[in-house]
Protein backbone atom coordinates (compact mmCIF):
# COMPACT_ATOMS: atom_id res chain seq x y z
CA UNK A 1 0.00 0.00 0.00
CA UNK A 2 1.05 3.59 -0.53
CA UNK A 3 3.28 5.51 1.84
CA UNK A 4 2.46 9.05 0.82
CA UNK A 5 -0.76 9.61 2.62
CA UNK A 6 -3.03 12.61 2.46
CA UNK A 7 -6.21 12.34 4.45
CA UNK A 8 -9.22 11.75 2.23
CA UNK A 9 -7.17 11.05 -0.90
CA UNK A 10 -6.96 7.38 -1.69
CA UNK A 11 -4.02 6.41 -3.88
CA UNK A 12 -4.53 3.33 -6.01
CA UNK A 13 -1.89 0.70 -5.32
CA UNK A 14 -0.59 -2.34 -7.19
CA UNK A 15 -1.49 -5.27 -4.98
CA UNK A 16 -0.99 -9.01 -5.25
CA UNK A 17 -4.31 -10.44 -4.04
CA UNK A 18 -4.68 -12.06 -0.59
CA UNK A 19 -2.92 -10.10 2.18
CA UNK A 20 -1.98 -7.43 -0.38
CA UNK A 21 -3.67 -4.81 1.82
CA UNK A 22 -1.87 -5.74 5.05
CA UNK A 23 1.54 -4.49 6.15
CA UNK A 24 4.39 -6.77 5.06
CA UNK A 25 4.12 -9.98 7.09
CA UNK A 26 6.86 -10.61 9.67
CA UNK A 27 8.80 -13.89 9.70
CA UNK A 28 6.69 -15.01 12.64
CA UNK A 29 3.45 -14.21 10.82
CA UNK A 30 4.62 -16.09 7.73
CA UNK A 31 5.42 -19.09 9.90
CA UNK A 32 1.89 -19.03 11.33
CA UNK A 33 0.43 -19.13 7.83
CA UNK A 34 2.67 -22.07 6.87
CA UNK A 35 1.51 -23.86 10.02
CA UNK A 36 -2.11 -23.24 8.92
CA UNK A 37 -1.41 -24.86 5.53
CA UNK A 38 0.21 -27.88 7.16
CA UNK A 39 -2.55 -28.21 9.78
CA UNK A 40 -5.13 -28.40 6.97
CA UNK A 41 -3.18 -31.22 5.30
CA UNK A 42 -2.68 -29.06 2.24
CA UNK A 43 0.48 -29.35 0.18
CA UNK A 44 2.83 -26.36 0.54
CA UNK A 45 4.22 -25.08 -2.75
CA UNK A 46 6.30 -22.11 -3.85
CA UNK A 47 6.03 -20.04 -7.03
CA UNK A 48 8.09 -17.10 -8.18
CA UNK A 49 7.81 -14.60 -11.02
CA UNK A 50 9.40 -11.39 -12.20
CA UNK A 51 7.09 -8.48 -11.31
CA UNK A 52 6.45 -7.73 -15.00
CA UNK A 53 4.75 -11.12 -15.32
CA UNK A 54 2.78 -11.09 -12.09
CA UNK A 55 -0.66 -10.84 -13.70
CA UNK A 56 -0.31 -14.21 -15.46
CA UNK A 57 -2.20 -17.19 -14.07
CA UNK A 58 0.97 -19.25 -14.13
CA UNK A 59 4.06 -18.24 -12.22
CA UNK A 60 7.17 -20.40 -12.33
CA UNK A 61 7.21 -23.27 -9.83
CA UNK A 62 10.11 -23.55 -7.42
CA UNK A 63 10.90 -27.28 -7.57
CA UNK A 64 7.83 -29.49 -7.08
CA UNK A 65 5.13 -28.92 -4.43
CA UNK A 66 6.30 -30.36 -1.10
CA UNK A 67 3.99 -33.37 -0.94
CA UNK A 68 3.54 -34.75 2.54
CA UNK A 69 5.77 -32.11 4.14
CA UNK A 70 4.88 -31.62 7.83
CA UNK A 71 7.99 -29.71 8.86
CA UNK A 72 7.47 -25.96 8.93
CA UNK A 73 11.22 -25.35 9.02
CA UNK A 74 11.78 -27.13 5.71
CA UNK A 75 9.20 -24.94 3.98
CA UNK A 76 10.90 -21.85 5.42
CA UNK A 77 14.27 -23.11 4.11
CA UNK A 78 12.82 -23.57 0.64
CA UNK A 79 11.33 -20.06 0.68
CA UNK A 80 14.75 -18.69 1.54
CA UNK A 81 16.50 -20.76 -1.10
CA UNK A 82 14.02 -19.58 -3.73
CA UNK A 83 14.55 -15.97 -2.61
CA UNK A 84 18.32 -16.28 -2.97
CA UNK A 85 18.03 -17.85 -6.42
CA UNK A 86 15.62 -15.16 -7.71
CA UNK A 87 16.44 -12.02 -5.74
CA UNK A 88 14.27 -9.69 -7.83
CA UNK A 89 11.20 -11.96 -8.16
CA UNK A 90 7.87 -12.05 -6.33
CA UNK A 91 7.67 -15.18 -4.20
CA UNK A 92 4.30 -16.76 -3.43
CA UNK A 93 3.44 -19.53 -1.02
CA UNK A 94 0.41 -21.70 -1.68
CA UNK A 95 -1.38 -24.61 -0.10
CA UNK A 96 -2.79 -27.08 -2.63
CA UNK A 97 -6.06 -28.64 -1.47
CA UNK A 98 -6.46 -31.92 -3.35
CA UNK A 99 -10.08 -32.34 -2.19
CA UNK A 100 -11.38 -29.08 -3.70
CA UNK A 101 -8.73 -29.13 -6.44
CA UNK A 102 -8.09 -25.52 -5.53
CA UNK A 103 -5.68 -23.60 -3.36
CA UNK A 104 -6.76 -23.27 0.27
CA UNK A 105 -4.21 -20.54 0.76
CA UNK A 106 -2.07 -18.37 -1.54
CA UNK A 107 -0.23 -15.20 -0.66
CA UNK A 108 2.89 -13.34 -1.62
CA UNK A 109 5.63 -13.79 0.94
CA UNK A 110 8.08 -11.37 -0.61
CA UNK A 111 7.57 -8.72 -3.29
CA UNK A 112 10.19 -8.45 -6.00
CA UNK A 113 11.75 -5.24 -7.25
CA UNK A 114 10.05 -3.64 -10.25
CA UNK B 1 -67.00 -56.32 -8.81
CA UNK B 2 -63.21 -56.75 -9.10
CA UNK B 3 -60.83 -54.18 -7.69
CA UNK B 4 -59.68 -53.36 -11.21
CA UNK B 5 -63.10 -52.37 -12.44
CA UNK B 6 -63.95 -48.71 -12.99
CA UNK B 7 -66.43 -47.25 -10.57
CA UNK B 8 -67.20 -43.56 -10.89
CA UNK B 9 -67.20 -41.45 -7.76
CA UNK B 10 -65.04 -39.87 -5.11
CA UNK B 11 -62.63 -42.06 -3.14
CA UNK B 12 -60.73 -41.19 -0.03
CA UNK B 13 -57.22 -40.20 -1.00
CA UNK B 14 -55.64 -42.33 1.72
CA UNK B 15 -56.85 -45.57 0.13
CA UNK B 16 -54.35 -45.06 -2.64
CA UNK B 17 -51.83 -42.41 -1.61
CA UNK B 18 -51.10 -43.13 2.08
CA UNK B 19 -48.53 -45.94 2.10
CA UNK B 20 -46.77 -46.05 5.50
CA UNK B 21 -45.01 -49.33 4.62
CA UNK B 22 -43.34 -47.90 1.52
CA UNK B 23 -39.51 -47.86 1.52
CA UNK B 24 -38.43 -44.98 -0.76
CA UNK B 25 -36.17 -45.86 -3.67
CA UNK B 26 -32.80 -44.19 -4.31
CA UNK B 27 -34.26 -42.88 -7.54
CA UNK B 28 -37.36 -41.35 -5.92
CA UNK B 29 -37.61 -37.63 -5.51
CA UNK B 30 -38.54 -37.10 -1.86
CA UNK B 31 -40.30 -34.07 -0.43
CA UNK B 32 -41.14 -32.92 3.05
CA UNK B 33 -44.14 -30.64 3.50
CA UNK B 34 -45.31 -28.87 6.61
CA UNK B 35 -49.07 -29.34 6.45
CA UNK B 36 -51.79 -27.48 8.29
CA UNK B 37 -55.12 -29.14 7.49
CA UNK B 38 -58.62 -27.83 8.00
CA UNK B 39 -59.94 -28.86 11.44
CA UNK B 40 -61.45 -32.34 11.62
CA UNK B 41 -59.72 -33.91 8.60
CA UNK B 42 -57.49 -36.87 9.63
CA UNK B 43 -53.75 -36.37 9.11
CA UNK B 44 -53.39 -39.42 6.86
CA UNK B 45 -56.14 -38.15 4.59
CA UNK B 46 -54.58 -34.70 4.31
CA UNK B 47 -51.10 -36.14 3.68
CA UNK B 48 -52.48 -38.48 1.03
CA UNK B 49 -54.31 -35.59 -0.61
CA UNK B 50 -51.08 -33.62 -0.87
CA UNK B 51 -49.35 -36.64 -2.44
CA UNK B 52 -52.20 -37.15 -4.87
CA UNK B 53 -52.72 -33.54 -5.90
CA UNK B 54 -48.97 -33.01 -6.44
CA UNK B 55 -48.64 -36.14 -8.57
CA UNK B 56 -51.15 -38.24 -10.45
CA UNK B 57 -54.39 -37.72 -8.61
CA UNK B 58 -57.49 -35.68 -9.14
CA UNK B 59 -60.55 -35.23 -6.94
CA UNK B 60 -62.63 -37.84 -8.75
CA UNK B 61 -61.81 -41.28 -10.07
CA UNK B 62 -61.53 -41.24 -13.86
CA UNK B 63 -61.82 -44.21 -16.21
CA UNK B 64 -58.61 -43.43 -18.10
CA UNK B 65 -56.54 -44.15 -14.98
CA UNK B 66 -57.10 -47.76 -15.83
CA UNK B 67 -55.21 -47.42 -19.12
CA UNK B 68 -51.93 -46.96 -17.25
CA UNK B 69 -50.18 -48.36 -14.22
CA UNK B 70 -50.99 -45.83 -11.53
CA UNK B 71 -49.07 -47.84 -8.97
CA UNK B 72 -45.93 -47.04 -10.95
CA UNK B 73 -46.57 -43.31 -11.36
CA UNK B 74 -48.32 -42.20 -8.19
CA UNK B 75 -46.72 -40.12 -5.45
CA UNK B 76 -46.88 -41.73 -2.00
CA UNK B 77 -47.18 -40.16 1.43
CA UNK B 78 -45.02 -42.54 3.46
CA UNK B 79 -44.41 -40.81 6.77
CA UNK B 80 -46.05 -38.33 9.13
CA UNK B 81 -44.25 -36.54 11.94
CA UNK B 82 -45.20 -34.01 14.56
CA UNK B 83 -43.90 -30.48 14.22
CA UNK B 84 -42.17 -29.77 17.55
CA UNK B 85 -44.12 -27.22 19.57
CA UNK B 86 -46.96 -26.94 17.06
CA UNK B 87 -50.08 -29.09 17.54
CA UNK B 88 -51.87 -27.63 14.52
CA UNK B 89 -49.36 -28.69 11.84
CA UNK B 90 -47.46 -31.84 10.96
CA UNK B 91 -44.77 -32.92 8.51
CA UNK B 92 -45.53 -35.32 5.74
CA UNK B 93 -42.92 -37.06 3.62
CA UNK B 94 -43.81 -37.89 0.04
CA UNK B 95 -41.96 -40.04 -2.50
CA UNK B 96 -42.35 -39.28 -6.20
CA UNK B 97 -41.19 -41.72 -8.89
CA UNK B 98 -38.41 -40.30 -11.07
CA UNK B 99 -40.44 -40.66 -14.27
CA UNK B 100 -42.90 -37.99 -13.15
CA UNK B 101 -40.32 -35.34 -14.06
CA UNK B 102 -38.67 -34.22 -17.26
CA UNK B 103 -34.88 -34.58 -17.22
CA UNK B 104 -33.06 -31.37 -16.26
CA UNK B 105 -36.29 -29.42 -15.67
CA UNK B 106 -36.57 -27.65 -12.34
CA UNK B 107 -39.62 -25.96 -13.85
CA UNK B 108 -41.32 -29.33 -14.17
CA UNK B 109 -40.46 -30.39 -10.60
CA UNK B 110 -41.87 -27.18 -9.13
CA UNK B 111 -44.95 -27.17 -11.32
CA UNK B 112 -45.84 -30.54 -9.84
CA UNK B 113 -44.76 -30.12 -6.24
CA UNK B 114 -45.91 -26.56 -5.63
CA UNK B 115 -48.67 -26.37 -8.23
CA UNK B 116 -52.42 -26.65 -7.65
CA UNK B 117 -51.93 -28.42 -4.36
CA UNK B 118 -51.11 -25.13 -2.61
CA UNK B 119 -54.60 -23.84 -3.26
CA UNK B 120 -56.29 -27.01 -2.13
CA UNK B 121 -59.30 -26.24 0.06
CA UNK B 122 -58.72 -29.06 2.55
CA UNK B 123 -55.52 -27.29 3.55
CA UNK B 124 -55.21 -24.18 5.63
CA UNK B 125 -51.50 -23.82 4.93
CA UNK B 126 -48.85 -25.80 3.13
CA UNK B 127 -45.12 -25.32 3.08
CA UNK B 128 -42.55 -27.23 1.06
CA UNK B 129 -39.73 -27.66 3.58
CA UNK B 130 -37.18 -29.73 1.68
CA UNK B 131 -36.62 -31.84 -1.43
CA UNK B 132 -34.23 -34.77 -1.71
CA UNK B 133 -33.17 -34.81 -5.34
CA UNK B 134 -32.06 -38.28 -6.47
CA UNK B 135 -28.66 -38.53 -8.14
CA UNK B 136 -30.38 -39.83 -11.25
CA UNK B 137 -32.11 -36.43 -11.58
CA UNK B 138 -29.12 -34.33 -10.54
CA UNK B 139 -27.06 -35.87 -13.32
CA UNK B 140 -29.52 -34.47 -15.87
CA UNK B 141 -29.05 -30.85 -14.68
CA UNK B 142 -26.36 -28.47 -15.94
CA UNK B 143 -25.83 -26.71 -12.64
CA UNK B 144 -23.47 -23.79 -12.06
CA UNK B 145 -21.86 -22.52 -15.29
CA UNK B 146 -18.42 -22.53 -13.64
CA UNK B 147 -18.61 -23.36 -9.94
CA UNK B 148 -16.50 -22.20 -7.01
CA UNK B 149 -13.24 -23.87 -8.03
CA UNK B 150 -13.27 -22.59 -11.62
CA UNK B 151 -14.29 -19.08 -10.55
CA UNK B 152 -11.36 -18.89 -8.10
CA UNK B 153 -8.98 -20.00 -10.82
CA UNK B 154 -10.34 -17.51 -13.35
CA UNK B 155 -10.28 -14.61 -10.92
CA UNK B 156 -7.04 -15.70 -9.19
CA UNK B 157 -8.49 -15.34 -5.68
CA UNK B 158 -7.65 -17.93 -3.05
CA UNK B 159 -7.81 -18.48 0.66
CA UNK B 160 -10.38 -15.80 1.43
CA UNK B 161 -13.95 -14.73 0.68
CA UNK B 162 -14.44 -12.46 -2.33
CA UNK B 163 -15.34 -8.86 -1.61
CA UNK B 164 -18.12 -7.00 -3.38
CA UNK B 165 -20.57 -4.12 -3.27
CA UNK B 166 -23.85 -3.18 -4.84
CA UNK B 167 -23.58 0.20 -6.53
CA UNK B 168 -25.68 2.91 -4.86
CA UNK B 169 -27.89 4.83 -5.22
CA UNK B 170 -29.52 1.83 -6.77
CA UNK B 171 -31.64 3.84 -9.16
CA UNK B 172 -31.18 7.16 -10.90
CA UNK B 173 -27.50 7.44 -11.79
CA UNK B 174 -26.40 8.14 -15.35
CA UNK B 175 -24.24 5.49 -16.99
CA UNK B 176 -21.06 7.53 -16.74
CA UNK B 177 -21.57 8.41 -13.07
CA UNK B 178 -22.45 4.80 -12.37
CA UNK B 179 -19.23 3.59 -13.99
CA UNK B 180 -17.36 6.10 -11.82
CA UNK B 181 -18.82 4.52 -8.67
CA UNK B 182 -17.77 1.08 -9.96
CA UNK B 183 -14.24 2.23 -10.75
CA UNK B 184 -13.79 3.80 -7.31
CA UNK B 185 -14.90 0.62 -5.52
CA UNK B 186 -12.67 -1.63 -7.60
CA UNK B 187 -9.53 0.51 -7.43
CA UNK B 188 -9.97 0.67 -3.65
CA UNK B 189 -9.68 -3.09 -3.28
CA UNK B 190 -13.04 -4.77 -3.95
CA UNK B 191 -12.98 -7.76 -6.27
CA UNK B 192 -16.49 -7.36 -7.65
CA UNK B 193 -19.27 -4.83 -7.86
CA UNK B 194 -22.91 -5.46 -8.60
CA UNK B 195 -25.86 -3.93 -10.40
CA UNK B 196 -28.73 -3.55 -8.02
CA UNK B 197 -31.51 -5.99 -8.88
CA UNK B 198 -33.85 -3.23 -10.02
CA UNK B 199 -31.28 -1.90 -12.46
CA UNK B 200 -32.35 -3.28 -15.83
CA UNK B 201 -32.62 -0.68 -18.59
CA UNK B 202 -34.53 2.31 -17.35
CA UNK B 203 -34.79 5.72 -19.03
CA UNK B 204 -32.13 7.26 -16.78
CA UNK B 205 -29.55 4.61 -17.75
CA UNK B 206 -30.00 2.29 -20.71
CA UNK B 207 -28.29 -1.07 -20.45
CA UNK B 208 -25.87 -0.63 -23.36
CA UNK B 209 -24.50 2.65 -21.98
CA UNK B 210 -24.09 1.10 -18.53
CA UNK B 211 -22.25 -1.93 -19.91
CA UNK B 212 -19.79 0.23 -21.88
CA UNK B 213 -18.90 2.56 -19.00
CA UNK B 214 -18.64 -0.32 -16.52
CA UNK B 215 -16.33 -2.20 -18.90
CA UNK B 216 -14.02 0.81 -19.02
CA UNK B 217 -14.10 1.08 -15.22
CA UNK B 218 -13.10 -2.58 -14.84
CA UNK B 219 -10.28 -2.39 -17.38
CA UNK B 220 -8.82 0.70 -15.74
CA UNK B 221 -9.05 -0.75 -12.23
CA UNK B 222 -7.43 -4.01 -13.35
CA UNK B 223 -4.57 -2.17 -15.02
CA UNK B 224 -3.91 0.04 -12.02
CA UNK B 225 -4.18 -2.60 -9.29
CA UNK B 226 -2.82 -5.64 -11.14
CA UNK B 227 -5.73 -7.69 -9.73
CA UNK B 228 -8.65 -9.28 -11.54
CA UNK B 229 -11.95 -7.43 -11.22
CA UNK B 230 -15.54 -7.86 -12.31
CA UNK B 231 -19.00 -6.31 -12.17
CA UNK B 232 -22.22 -8.30 -12.26
CA UNK B 233 -23.98 -6.84 -15.29
CA UNK B 234 -27.67 -7.48 -14.71
CA UNK B 235 -29.14 -8.97 -17.87
CA UNK B 236 -32.56 -9.65 -16.32
CA UNK B 237 -35.04 -8.32 -18.87
CA UNK B 238 -38.66 -8.34 -19.98
CA UNK B 239 -38.15 -11.11 -22.54
CA UNK B 240 -35.62 -13.91 -23.11
CA UNK B 241 -34.63 -12.25 -26.38
CA UNK B 242 -33.70 -9.01 -24.57
CA UNK B 243 -31.86 -11.00 -21.92
CA UNK B 244 -29.69 -12.84 -24.44
CA UNK B 245 -29.00 -9.65 -26.40
CA UNK B 246 -27.59 -8.09 -23.21
CA UNK B 247 -25.61 -11.21 -22.33
CA UNK B 248 -24.15 -11.25 -25.82
CA UNK B 249 -22.98 -7.63 -25.53
CA UNK B 250 -21.38 -8.32 -22.14
CA UNK B 251 -19.51 -11.18 -23.78
CA UNK B 252 -18.36 -8.91 -26.64
CA UNK B 253 -16.98 -6.50 -24.05
CA UNK B 254 -15.03 -9.36 -22.48
CA UNK B 255 -16.89 -9.13 -19.17
CA UNK B 256 -16.25 -12.04 -16.80
CA UNK B 257 -19.63 -12.14 -15.05
CA UNK B 258 -23.30 -11.31 -15.61
CA UNK B 259 -26.31 -11.44 -13.34
CA UNK B 260 -29.88 -12.71 -13.23
CA UNK B 261 -32.83 -12.57 -10.85
CA UNK B 262 -33.92 -16.21 -10.77
CA UNK B 263 -37.35 -15.89 -9.17
CA UNK B 264 -38.76 -12.83 -10.92
CA UNK B 265 -37.07 -13.91 -14.17
CA UNK B 266 -38.16 -17.50 -13.69
CA UNK B 267 -36.45 -20.88 -13.86
CA UNK B 268 -36.84 -21.24 -17.62
CA UNK B 269 -34.91 -18.04 -18.21
CA UNK B 270 -32.40 -18.91 -15.50
CA UNK B 271 -31.58 -22.37 -16.80
CA UNK B 272 -31.22 -21.05 -20.33
CA UNK B 273 -28.95 -18.24 -19.21
CA UNK B 274 -26.82 -20.63 -17.15
CA UNK B 275 -26.35 -22.76 -20.25
CA UNK B 276 -25.37 -19.65 -22.20
CA UNK B 277 -22.81 -18.69 -19.56
CA UNK B 278 -21.30 -22.17 -19.51
CA UNK B 279 -20.99 -22.12 -23.29
CA UNK B 280 -19.38 -18.68 -23.30
CA UNK B 281 -17.11 -18.95 -20.24
CA UNK B 282 -18.95 -16.32 -18.24
CA UNK B 283 -19.82 -16.45 -14.55
CA UNK B 284 -23.41 -16.03 -13.40
CA UNK B 285 -24.42 -14.12 -10.27
CA UNK B 286 -27.92 -14.83 -8.98
CA UNK B 287 -30.09 -12.41 -7.07
CA UNK B 288 -33.23 -13.60 -5.26
CA UNK B 289 -35.80 -10.80 -5.40
CA UNK B 290 -39.28 -12.11 -4.39
CA UNK B 291 -37.87 -14.90 -2.22
CA UNK B 292 -39.27 -13.51 1.04
CA UNK B 293 -42.77 -13.51 -0.48
CA UNK B 294 -42.38 -17.23 -0.98
CA UNK B 295 -40.23 -18.33 1.94
CA UNK B 296 -40.79 -16.11 4.97
CA UNK B 297 -44.11 -17.40 6.32
CA UNK B 298 -43.33 -20.32 8.66
CA UNK B 299 -46.41 -22.30 7.61
CA UNK B 300 -46.96 -21.49 3.97
CA UNK B 301 -44.88 -21.33 0.83
CA UNK B 302 -41.49 -22.82 0.03
CA UNK B 303 -38.52 -22.76 2.36
CA UNK B 304 -35.48 -21.02 0.91
CA UNK B 305 -33.42 -24.21 1.27
CA UNK B 306 -35.59 -25.66 -1.51
CA UNK B 307 -35.17 -22.59 -3.70
CA UNK B 308 -31.40 -22.72 -3.10
CA UNK B 309 -31.24 -26.39 -4.11
CA UNK B 310 -33.30 -25.64 -7.21
CA UNK B 311 -30.95 -22.81 -8.14
CA UNK B 312 -27.86 -25.01 -7.80
CA UNK B 313 -29.45 -27.42 -10.26
CA UNK B 314 -30.81 -24.74 -12.61
CA UNK B 315 -27.46 -22.96 -12.62
CA UNK B 316 -25.70 -20.03 -10.97
CA UNK B 317 -22.22 -19.38 -9.59
CA UNK B 318 -23.30 -17.04 -6.77
CA UNK B 319 -26.53 -16.99 -4.77
CA UNK B 320 -27.66 -14.50 -2.13
CA UNK B 321 -28.27 -16.23 1.20
CA UNK B 322 -28.77 -13.38 3.63
CA UNK B 323 -26.16 -12.26 6.13
CA UNK B 324 -27.52 -13.49 9.50
CA UNK B 325 -26.04 -10.34 11.08
CA UNK B 326 -27.21 -7.56 8.73
CA UNK B 327 -30.50 -5.81 7.99
CA UNK B 328 -32.34 -8.77 6.42
CA UNK B 329 -34.06 -11.77 8.00
CA UNK B 330 -32.04 -14.94 8.56
CA UNK B 331 -31.59 -17.45 11.37
CA UNK B 332 -27.96 -18.61 11.76
CA UNK B 333 -28.47 -22.39 11.82
CA UNK B 334 -31.08 -22.35 9.10
CA UNK B 335 -28.79 -20.20 6.91
CA UNK B 336 -25.87 -22.57 7.49
CA UNK B 337 -28.19 -25.41 6.47
CA UNK B 338 -28.83 -24.04 3.01
CA UNK B 339 -25.34 -22.62 2.56
CA UNK B 340 -24.15 -26.24 2.85
CA UNK B 341 -26.60 -27.21 0.11
CA UNK B 342 -24.98 -24.69 -2.21
CA UNK B 343 -21.37 -25.67 -1.63
CA UNK B 344 -20.92 -29.23 -0.35
CA UNK B 345 -20.91 -32.50 -2.26
CA UNK B 346 -22.84 -34.30 0.47
CA UNK B 347 -25.09 -32.81 3.15
CA UNK B 348 -26.39 -35.17 5.86
CA UNK B 349 -29.87 -34.87 7.42
CA UNK B 350 -29.65 -32.44 10.33
CA UNK B 351 -32.88 -31.17 11.88
CA UNK B 352 -30.97 -28.63 13.97
CA UNK B 353 -30.20 -26.91 10.66
CA UNK B 354 -33.58 -27.62 9.08
CA UNK B 355 -32.16 -30.30 6.76
CA UNK B 356 -34.75 -33.09 6.39
CA UNK B 357 -32.88 -35.46 4.08
CA UNK B 358 -29.40 -36.67 3.27
CA UNK B 359 -28.55 -34.94 0.00
CA UNK B 360 -25.84 -36.30 -2.27
CA UNK B 361 -24.77 -33.70 -4.86
CA UNK B 362 -22.22 -35.93 -6.57
CA UNK B 363 -19.96 -33.94 -8.85
CA UNK B 364 -22.29 -30.92 -9.16
CA UNK B 365 -20.10 -27.77 -8.90
CA UNK B 366 -20.57 -25.54 -5.87
CA UNK B 367 -22.17 -22.10 -5.66
CA UNK B 368 -20.65 -19.17 -3.76
CA UNK B 369 -22.88 -18.00 -0.88
CA UNK B 370 -23.41 -14.24 -1.11
CA UNK B 371 -23.91 -12.24 2.08
CA UNK B 372 -25.27 -8.80 1.29
CA UNK B 373 -27.45 -6.21 2.99
CA UNK B 374 -26.73 -3.88 5.86
CA UNK B 375 -23.25 -5.15 6.72
CA UNK B 376 -20.14 -3.14 7.56
CA UNK B 377 -16.59 -3.62 8.84
CA UNK B 378 -17.68 -4.48 12.39
CA UNK B 379 -19.55 -7.51 11.03
CA UNK B 380 -16.47 -8.88 9.26
CA UNK B 381 -15.29 -11.31 12.00
CA UNK B 382 -18.76 -12.85 12.37
CA UNK B 383 -19.29 -13.02 8.60
CA UNK B 384 -16.02 -14.88 8.08
CA UNK B 385 -16.95 -17.32 10.86
CA UNK B 386 -20.44 -17.92 9.50
CA UNK B 387 -19.74 -18.06 5.78
CA UNK B 388 -16.10 -19.20 5.54
CA UNK B 389 -13.93 -18.65 2.49
CA UNK B 390 -16.33 -19.79 -0.23
CA UNK B 391 -18.50 -16.71 -0.02
CA UNK B 392 -18.88 -13.23 -1.45
CA UNK B 393 -19.24 -10.55 1.22
CA UNK B 394 -20.97 -7.49 -0.19
CA UNK B 395 -20.80 -4.15 1.51
CA UNK B 396 -22.92 -1.60 -0.38
CA UNK B 397 -23.59 1.17 2.11
CA UNK B 398 -20.63 -0.19 4.07
CA UNK B 399 -18.31 0.76 1.21
CA UNK B 400 -19.93 3.76 -0.43
CA UNK B 401 -21.03 5.35 2.82
CA UNK B 402 -17.41 5.85 3.89
CA UNK B 403 -16.68 9.53 4.73
CA UNK B 404 -13.86 9.60 2.15
CA UNK B 405 -15.76 7.80 -0.60
CA UNK B 406 -15.90 4.44 -2.33
CA UNK B 407 -12.19 3.73 -2.79
CA UNK B 408 -11.40 4.39 0.86
CA UNK B 409 -14.48 2.39 1.89
CA UNK B 410 -13.38 -0.51 -0.29
CA UNK B 411 -9.86 -0.41 1.19
CA UNK B 412 -11.30 -0.40 4.72
CA UNK B 413 -13.28 -3.55 3.96
CA UNK B 414 -10.36 -5.26 2.25
CA UNK B 415 -8.03 -4.53 5.17
CA UNK B 416 -10.65 -5.75 7.66
CA UNK B 417 -11.25 -8.92 5.65
CA UNK B 418 -7.58 -9.76 5.27
CA UNK B 419 -6.88 -9.03 8.94
CA UNK B 420 -9.67 -11.43 9.90
CA UNK B 421 -8.49 -14.16 7.50
CA UNK B 422 -4.94 -13.83 8.80
CA UNK B 423 -6.13 -13.96 12.43
CA UNK B 424 -8.35 -16.99 11.77
CA UNK B 425 -5.44 -18.83 10.13
CA UNK B 426 -3.33 -18.02 13.19
CA UNK B 427 -5.94 -19.81 15.30
CA UNK B 428 -7.46 -16.75 16.95
CA UNK B 429 -11.14 -16.55 17.94
CA UNK B 430 -12.59 -14.03 15.55
CA UNK B 431 -15.81 -12.99 17.21
CA UNK B 432 -14.39 -12.84 20.72
CA UNK B 433 -11.25 -10.96 19.66
CA UNK B 434 -12.95 -8.81 17.02
CA UNK B 435 -12.16 -5.50 18.66
CA UNK B 436 -8.47 -6.30 19.01
CA UNK B 437 -8.08 -7.78 15.52
CA UNK B 438 -9.80 -4.87 13.78
CA UNK B 439 -8.22 -2.28 16.09
CA UNK B 440 -4.73 -3.54 15.33
CA UNK B 441 -5.41 -3.53 11.58
CA UNK B 442 -6.77 0.03 11.80
CA UNK B 443 -3.47 1.30 13.18
CA UNK B 444 -1.91 1.00 9.72
CA UNK B 445 -5.12 1.76 7.79
CA UNK B 446 -6.67 5.20 8.40
CA UNK B 447 -9.48 4.13 6.03
CA UNK B 448 -10.41 1.28 8.38
CA UNK B 449 -10.08 3.47 11.47
CA UNK B 450 -12.61 5.97 10.06
CA UNK B 451 -14.95 3.17 8.92
CA UNK B 452 -14.93 1.65 12.41
CA UNK B 453 -15.74 5.04 13.91
CA UNK B 454 -18.54 5.70 11.38
CA UNK B 455 -20.44 2.44 11.89
CA UNK B 456 -19.69 1.58 15.49
CA UNK B 457 -23.28 1.99 16.69
CA UNK B 458 -25.18 0.37 13.84
CA UNK B 459 -26.82 -2.93 14.71
CA UNK B 460 -29.85 -4.74 13.35
CA UNK B 461 -31.29 -6.72 16.24
CA UNK B 462 -34.79 -8.00 15.57
CA UNK B 463 -36.26 -11.42 16.23
CA UNK B 464 -36.27 -13.81 13.27
CA UNK B 465 -39.83 -14.32 11.95
CA UNK B 466 -39.22 -17.76 10.44
CA UNK B 467 -37.61 -19.82 13.20
CA UNK B 468 -36.63 -23.48 12.89
CA UNK B 469 -39.09 -25.83 14.60
CA UNK B 470 -36.71 -27.62 16.94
Amino acid sequence: MSNNYTEGDFQTAQTLETFGFLPKLTQEEIHAQIAYIIANNWTPAIEHEHPTGSSNHYWTMWKLPFFGERDLGKVVDELEACGRAYPDHHIRLLGYDNYTQSQGSAFVVREGRV
Amino acid sequence: MSENAYKAGVKEYREKYWTPDYAPLDTDLLACFKVTGQPGVPREEVAAAVAAESSTGTWSTVWSEFLTDMEYYKGRAYRIEDVPGDSESFYTFIAYPLDLFEEGSIVNVLTSLVGNVFGFKALKHLRLEDIRFPMAFIKTCGGPPAGIQVERDRLNKYGRPLLGATIKPKLGLSAKNYGRAVYECLRGGLDLTKDDENVNSQPFMRWRDRFEFVAEAIRKAEMETGERKGHYLNVTAATPEDMYERAEFAKELGMPIIMHDFLTGGFTANTGLANYCRKNSMLLHIHRAMHAVIDRHPKHGIHFRVLAKCLRLSGGDHLHTGTVVGKLEGDRNSTLGFVDQLRESFVPEDRSRGVFFDQDWGSMPGVFAVASGGIHVWHMPALLNIFGDDSVLQFGGGTQGHPWGNAAGAAANRVALEACVKARNEGRELEREARDILGTAARTSPELAIAMETWKEIKFEFETVDKLDI
